[in-house]
């Protein structure tokens, strides 16, 4: 189906946004506060999906067709901006759909607050990423193959873990996962079904990355 | 009273001293250290310097604890965005706004906030002026425009 969705915010993230969504084939018009910068996406992404003008500003909202948008995406660098635009767009256009990103993480809650559920925040993904890194460290990733389908991932199990004591070929293992590799005191083995596992082995396993949660918690679970 | 006020322009220095001189407990925020030159030389207020939409920078001015908040800034958004931050998260009641574009200002006065536009003030004041009738209460002077424009 066929969407009228409005951009505003002319920059990295509103860009690519808007070209993704015109290859979608929706009718997409991006709002650019600066002149110049407007132009130059007006070459970049074709004249009719951009408008110069500042997308708080209701008379711009009303000539941009707030009143029919499905869908309003505010991605400026100012959560202010972002808040004004979508609440605006809720209150006085009744759009249905709003969009906004939050640079600063504690703002989410404020948007949300404010009744704009829908919240990006870059800054705040890319935290809990590192934090969840960081707070998990019983599996870490290493690298990963075939364009990032397959995770290859590594684990120092403590005497805790429900691995320890068991043989490899006992431990039901996500689907397409195995265990490649062990580390047991400085000295590198390879793993096979008769492998049985020793408090602080550094295990090398080999992962479908939509199947990592699943590992993790085979890997994380520890004895009551 | 205790009375924060959120930018130090002309207007937000001018509010500030005027309420600090009738002894009112007056804290301004600005994130600009040149701005404070408005209050003169012996300011007569407590400073705090930073990001009005910053929840650490309210909280450090103490926001929650005061009876009085006005958003100030040249901002439009800042100032909305501000006075709906004081009034949620830190439950502070009485908060004015100071909002130049006349439609932003008509559009959030019906969602509640008590907004003050210059312009519409500016120009009523002058139709009363010219027309020698008594100047009015501020809600005289708001115009809807909203409904014809939508």
């Amino acid at each position: 189906m066929s969407m009228y969705i409005i951009v505003v915010g002319g920059g990295n993230v509103g860009v690519q946004l808007t070209k993704r969504l015109i290859a979608r084939n929706h009718e997409v018009l991006m709002l650019e506060k600066d002149s110049r910068q407007a132009q130059k996406l007006g070459n970049l992404l074709g004249e009719k999906h951009i408008m110069h003008g500042d997308g708080c500003d209701i008379l711009t909202q009303k000539e941009a067709g707030f009143k029919r948008a499905d869908i309003v995406v505010s991605v400026t660098g100012e959560d202010e901006d972002n808040l004004i635009c979508c609440q605006l767009a809720k209150e006085v256009w009744n759009v249905s759909r709003v969009v906004a990103r939050v640079n600063d993480p504690a703002h989410e809650a404020v948007f949300r607050e404010i009744g704009i559920d829908d919240t990006v925040s870059a800054t705040g993904i890319i935290f809990s990423l590192i934090d969840q890194q960081i707070a998990s460290d019983e599996l870490i990733p290493v690298g990963h193959l075939h364009k990032g389908h397959v995770e290859i991932v590594e684990s120092v199990l403590s005497e805790r873990s429900r691995l320890v004591g068991r043989a490899v070929r006992d431990i039901a293992l996500p689907q397409g996962s195995f265990i490649v590799y062990l580390f047991r005191d400085g000295n590198g083995m390879p793993v096979n079904g008769d492998t049985e596992f020793r408090t602080d082995d550094m295990v090398v396993a080999m992962v479908p990355s939509a199947r990592a949660e699943e590992l993790r918690t085979v890997f994380t679970d520890v004895n009551a | 009273m205790k009375v924060v006020i959120l930018g130090c322009g002309r207007s937000g220095a001018s509010l500030a001293l005027q309420l600090a001189s009738m002894d009112h407990h007056v804290t301004v925020i600005d994130r600009n250290p040149e701005s404070l030159r408005r209050l003169g030389k012996t300011y007569p207020c407590r400073i705090v310097l930073g990001n009005g939409l910053d929840l650490d920078t309210l909280a450090k001015a103490e926001v929650s604890d005061s009876d009085v908040f006005f958003a100030m800034t040249r901002g439009d958004n800042t100032n909305i965005m501000a006075a709906q931050i004081v009034k949620r998260n830190f439950g502070v009641e009485r908060v004015a706004v100071k909002v130049a574009d006349p439609l932003r200002a008509e559009a959030y006065r019906k969602l509640g906030l008590f907004t003050i536009n210059a312009a519409a003030l500016l120009a009523g004041m002058c139709r009363d002026w010219f027309l020698g009738t008594e100047f009015k209460p501020i809600d005289a002077y708001n115009v809807d425009v909203l409904e014809v424009e939508r």
